[in-house]
């Protein structure tokens, strides 16, 4: 343990992502207390309309005098809270899917594995998109989209580890002395394989931020006054160029954030398995 | 060559017969009636029966999935309520445009994405190496919808070098179609006028477009270029004193090419999904944004279509990614 943290220090791109993450954090669970008028979500201030960056104001004001630094300090709870139910969702779809296909043989293996190819070779903004309206657009319906479209990832990853485990010698050995197979699978298969899983659910945060924010971007994800980055960057269109500030801001957010769960993600997998080369 | 080719297809029927009963049930159960949701929101009671008994909603199941299978083979894919024209029609005349970004992208982010992935390699762990890889982990990072805008407000708002949006200004006229490509179309036909301001309208797009295939494009031929550099044959001919220039730009670049390859064949198919929200921003005439226009408007039609398109397409260039993966490592043909 203490290996792996001191080897986790030397990478350095991972320890900025790690420090990304936890700032993203402690911003999105204290924000209505650091940011400068936690009022400004449903308030408005039409005296002080689209202002440029000042002193009182360090990233301007909107089209409705709102303070952009406090919509975007805001606007973090519900970018993570987002990320975080939408991975947690597909891991809890695609793991158990993942090992249930690896560990059987057969037709049910086939079938899942088949179901899942046909998820992943869909585009998954556009499957996201077509089913966020088909359940009627809101930011539930954006987030159930999100994780129908992202468990394939969990199923593929989990099905090959589950495979290339199943013919460990210790599953032998379990199975000799009578353990059933949900105990082999959940207490022995699953811990061996966590941590790709984790691997892949650190740069899942990171992805569905990018895409949460599209979505609110096209009007499918978060309704205002939500102080959404997505959505304000869309808001924020009718205001150019003049008030530049408004789509900066909000965008350099998403980027952080996204970067931050990327650069620990590629970190953590180096860490855990160092042959594995650096990919999406 | 051709045993591989058929059965790499073979390989693909049930992925594409899957897609097709996905999209049946996608429209037929996600939604509490699929007549009413057809119908769109103003409809009269007496126009949901009609789309129900249209679209066969009220036979059994399995001759739906039959009917279904049927119109999409002949490509009907009824009425858009967005632009009141067949929904094929709309797509085979957009389809160009998208096409048109696509490639341009993919050109973009090859040309750029493969040598500079060969100097990040190169020079590893020294600051170009750095550069580019904070460049490339920068590139998916990045909100593309964002960056669109940064470049319009940048290029063509306040220093006003290109144009805002569109494929081409207002009275220019069309070179005669030959192609599709507005830019090979004119070079045809001699304007050059034309084929500069479709230039000038294609560099935005198509430079946020490629962003992520550039940085999927660096990475992998780095990680390639790293690799080979182990092997023995280049310490061989280094060590016989082979010019090092033409060691690395051609026989290592030949040998670690090859990822590179297959990620510029997946991603032909993601930059196709891509082009949905710049073709968005930019008002580009494609499929992308008639997806957008679709969705915005609850036309199921549209979505349906277009959902089937790109994974057809996803499909399709698999294949032929496998098939160019053959060509440049003769030993994959073995291997199905």
């Amino acid at each position: 343990m203490l290996l792996l943290a001191k080897k986790f220090a030397r990478d350095i791109p991972a320890l900025i992502g790690l420090v990304i993450v936890i700032v993203a954090i402690t911003i999105a669970i204290i924000g209505p207390w650091i940011a400068p008028h936690p009022g400004d979500v449903v308030a408005s201030h039409l005296t002080q309309r689209l202002k440029p960056p000042s002193a009182a104001f360090p990233f301007g004001t909107d089209n409705l005098g709102r303070d952009l630094l406090s919509r975007v300090i805001l606007g973090t709870r519900g970018a993570l809270e987002v990320a975080l139910i939408v991975v947690a969702l597909a891991a809890a779809i695609g793991v158990p899917l993942g090992l249930v296909a690896g560990y059987a043989s057969g037709w049910p293996s086939e079938l899942i594995m088949r179901i899942t190819d046909v998820f992943l070779s869909l585009p998954q903004l556009v499957l996201a998109l077509a089913l966020a309206q088909l359940l009627t657009p809101s930011l539930e319906s954006a987030m159930i989209a999100l994780a129908m479209t992202y468990w394939p990832f969990f199923t593929r990853l989990v099905f090959a580890e589950t495979r290339r485990l199943k013919a460990a010698l210790f599953v032998d050995a379990l199975r000799g002395i009578g353990a059933g197979s949900t105990r082999i699978l959940f207490a022995h298969i699953l811990p061996n394989a966590i941590s790709p899983v984790i691997v892949r659910a650190t740069i899942g945060l990171g992805f569905t931020i990018l895409v949460a924010a599209v979505l609110g971007f096209l009007g499918m994800g978060a309704t205002p006054p939500q102080p959404d980055w997505g959505l304000t960057i869309s808001e924020s269109r009718n205001y150019l160029p003049d008030a530049w500030w408004y789509a900066t801001f909000p965008g350099l957010a998403i980027l952080l954030a996204v970067l931050g769960f990327n650069l620990l993600g590629d970190g953590l997998r180096d860490l855990f398995d160092p042959r594995l080369r650096r990919s999406r | 060559m051709l045993r591989f080719i058929l059965r790499r297809t073979l390989y693909a029927a049930p992925s594409l017969l899957g897609l097709l009963i996905f999209t049946f049930l996608l429209i037929r159960v996600v939604p509490a009636d699929p007549a009413a949701a057809l119908a769109g929101d103003n409809a009269t009671p007496q126009q949901i029966a009609d789309i129900r008994h249209q679209y066969g909603f009220d036979r059994p199941i399995a001759e739906q999935l039959l009917i279904y299978f049927g119109q999409i083979l002949r490509l009907n894919f009824g009425e858009s309520q967005y632009t009141h024209r067949p929904v094929g029609l709309d797509i085979r005349q957009r389809l160009p445009a998208t096409l048109e970004l696509t490639f341009a992208a993919l050109l973009i982010a090859t040309v750029l994405g493969i040598p500079l992935g060969v100097l990040a390699g190169i020079y590893h762990n020294r600051w170009p190496d750095f550069l580019l890889r904070l460049l490339s982990i920068s590139g998916v990072a990045i909100a593309a919808f964002w960056f669109a805008i940064m470049l319009q407000l940048l290029f063509a708002m306040e220093l006003d070098w290109l144009p805002l949006r569109g494929r081409s200004s207002v009275g220019m006229l069309a070179p005669p179609e030959i192609t599709g490509s507005l830019i090979l179309d004119s070079l045809f036909a001699g304007r050059f006028d034309a084929c500069w301001d479709a230039l000038r309208h294609l560099v935005l797009p198509a430079v946020t477009l490629s962003l992520g295939a550039f940085a999927t494009i660096t990475r992998f031929t780095r990680a390639g270029v790293l690799e080979t550099m182990q092997k023995d044959f280049v310490l061989y001919e280094r060590a016989v004193g082979y010019p090092h220039r033409r060691l690395v730009w051609i026989y290592v670049l030949r040998n670690s090419v090859i990822a590179a390859v297959t990620q510029i064949g997946l991603l032909f198919g993601a930059l196709i999904a891509g082009a949905v929200v710049v073709e968005a921003i930019f008002d580009w005439p494609g499929i992308g944004n008639y997806a957008v226009l679709a969705i915005l408007s609850a036309d199921y039609k549209v979505m349906l279509a277009v959902t089937l398109l790109i994974g057809v397409v996803y499909t399709v260039v698999n294949i032929l990614t496998d098939f160019v993966h053959g060509l440049l490592d003769p030993r994959l043909w073995e291997q199905l």
